[in-house]
């Protein structure tokens, strides 16, 4: 049987480091807000010059926005265990009696929360400086795309967490190799569509393509987005995805846990 | 007798795949641990101490044999066993930097789902015995590494479990901080009635701590019981330095019925007689001699064997 409180109360527990811990060491701003508008300046700049339709503004800084959690599940999500690993702390996470899960939506919710900060903040800037236009069509279904793009997005996170718990360094280099086609094939930067259908379908099993591709249409103009699939059935596939990535983490996190335990690797041999 | 440990014929197997060697940790080691019990294991790098302990903390399945902990089997029941124990080993860098001592004591302890107010009071009361109150609000990568120890060991004991696995607890600590934290353990199990199994590379704190202890090397218990009974076990000989002033007649010391062993050199102003005797009463028999010869004798010492020397018997080198 499930004791709710411990869960929680290791939810809460594993969420405040990364919580507090960021507001203590303010260079994110520098880092995390400032020099992404550089990236997303170029881009805008580059479909200006090209005499794109003024929506790609818009494009470009959601986009630019969104990267901040995508960034972050990569590397502050999936690949936390490994430095967990490192410090001593994923060992005592294992000695403790809470669910693994528990320490991953902390993880996850602290991640969440901070990020949502950040990625509002490059947004809310982005609209300034380069002047986009919104027109919000849906606000209630813009709220549920993007919090259920987040779940879907994290649960990924945490799926991919549990290899990281055995395999280290190795599932590290596969976090670098997803970085950057990530960004091409999700269109961050543009509508997914100009791929192909059956590239846009294929990088759909990533949340934030079909979720980027939602918000577009929710935040403007429809006839100018191109969209992929009607937000509604974006929707509706991340809601399936965040289940399914978080029963498959639940399934994973546990066989990988029992591996580890059979062949000594969920602790480093000094400790 | 309750056990709050059970081990039989644990054997734990690294390796063996491919073309690595297999390295057997532990063989079929047998270890019974009372409840209430301060238990110490001795042995030198590399002996399966640590392998030992990560099994009991259900953080690595064995090989073969059999473990229970508190009651329960640490392969089918591992769930049972975790919200009653907790595991310190020396140099841990565990935590984070960016949150302070209490902050990080504090997140440790609701992963055991203990009560916010609760988890305070006792960080408090542990922060006062450690001597860390100081240093409750400094950030955990300002402190130093003794004090980063310290925090370690009351991150052990804040979730008050029942079972508490120390894996060298004092590597590293100034002679004060070791003092207080092997008095906070030998008053916790005296107060308390809860189960330490501890790991020591200081012959000393294990004699002074604890109740038993075992000694392991290659993965197999050599011996196990209190330390003055191993000590005992040593003690063929009784041994004993004697100064006397000048005496020509010492040589005839070695003559005398019940000495073993004797040697003989001048210190000083005096001569220093080292004796081994049969047993203990032979030395009133050397005392009489030496006083008979119009000698006096200054100083009396009897030495007996330390945990080390039962060490050094069983294992054959020493720790390092």
């Amino acid at each position: 049987m499930i004791d709710w409180r411990l869960e929680l109360r290791a939810v809460k527990g594993r969420a405040y480091p990364r919580i507090i811990g960021a507001w203590r060491e303010p260079s994110w701003v520098l880092f995390d807000i400032f020099l992404p508008l550089l990236g997303i300046a170029a881009f805008i700049f580059y479909y200006r010059s090209m005499g794109a339709p003024e929506v790609f503004t818009g494009f470009v800084v959601l986009g630019g926005a969104m990267t901040a959690f995508w960034l972050n599940v990569l590397w502050s999500m999936a690949t936390q265990f490994y430095w967990e690993k490192e410090t001593g702390n994923l060992q005592l996470y294992l000695l403790a009696p809470m669910s693994r899960m528990s320490v991953l939506a902390g993880m996850a919710l602290g991640g969440m929360f901070f990020t949502t900060v950040r990625a509002a903040s490059t947004f809310v800037l982005g609209f300034f400086i380069f002047g986009v236009a919104l027109q919000v069509s849906n606000i209630l279904g813009l709220v549920a795309v993007f919090l259920i793009t987040l779940i879907a997005l994290y649960g990924m996170g945490m799926m991919f967490a549990s290899l990281y718990m055995l395999y280290g360094r190795g599932a590290y280099n596969v976090s670098s190799l997803a970085q950057e086609p990530i960004y091409l094939v999700s269109g961050f930067y543009f509508p997914v569509k100009e791929l192909g259908f059956w590239v846009a379908a294929g990088a759909s099993i990533v949340p934030i393509t079909l979720g980027l591709d939602a918000m577009r249409q929710l935040l403007f103009s429809e006839s100018s987005v191109n969209p992929f699939l009607p937000w509604t059935i974006e929707l509706l596939i991340n809601c399936f995805l965040a289940v399914f990535f978080i029963l498959l983490a639940r399934r994973s996190l546990h066989y990988m846990e029992y591996l580890g335990k059979r062949e000594g690797r969920l602790t480093l041999r000094w400790q | 007798m309750v056990l709050a440990i059970e081990a039989q014929a644990l054997t734990r197997v690294f390796g063996g795949k491919k073309s690595k060697e297999p390295l057997v940790a532990l063989d079929r080691a047998d270890l019974q641990i009372e409840e209430g019990e301060l238990f110490g294991l001795l042995g030198p790098n590399g002996a399966g101490k640590t392998t030992l302990i990560k099994i009991l903390a259900t953080l690595l399945l064995p090989t073969s044999g059999s473990v229970r902990v508190l009651g329960h089997d640490v392969v089918t029941e591992a769930q049972a066993i975790r919200p009653r124990i907790n595991m310190v080993s020396g140099g841990e860098t565990s935590g984070y930097g960016l949150l302070t001592v209490k902050e990080n004591l504090w997140m440790f302890s609701q992963f055991y789902g203990i009560p916010s107010v609760e988890a305070r009071q006792r960080i408090d009361d542990l922060l006062t015995v450690f001597e860390l109150s100081d240093k409750a609000n400094a950030k955990v990568r300002t402190i130093s590494t003794g004090q980063r120890q310290k925090m370690n060991v009351a991150r052990g004991f804040v979730t008050d479990p029942d079972l508490i696995f120390l894996d060298e607890p004092t590597l590293g600590l100034d002679v004060n901080a070791s003092f207080a934290i092997r008095n906070y353990i030998r008053q916790w199990v005296k107060h308390k009635g809860k189960t330490v199994l501890l790991t020591t590379h200081y012959m000393q704190e294990a004699d002074d701590l604890c109740d038993r202890v075992a000694v392991i090397d290659h993965g197999r218990i050599l011996a196990c019981a209190e330390p003055a009974k191993l000590k005992r076990g040593l003690q063929r000989d009784v041994t004993f330095t004697i100064v006397t002033t000048p005496f020509p007649e010492a040589a005839g010391v070695g003559a005398l019925p019940g000495v073993k062993g004797f040697v003989n050199e001048f210190v000083n102003d005096g001569t220093e007689l080292r004796l081994v005797l049969e047993e203990e009463s032979v030395i009133a028999d050397v005392v009489s001699y030496i006083t008979s010869r119009q000698a006096k004798v200054l100083s009396l010492t009897k030495t007996m064997p330390t945990l080390e020397d039962v060490f050094i018997e069983l294992v054959g080198r020493g720790l390092q």
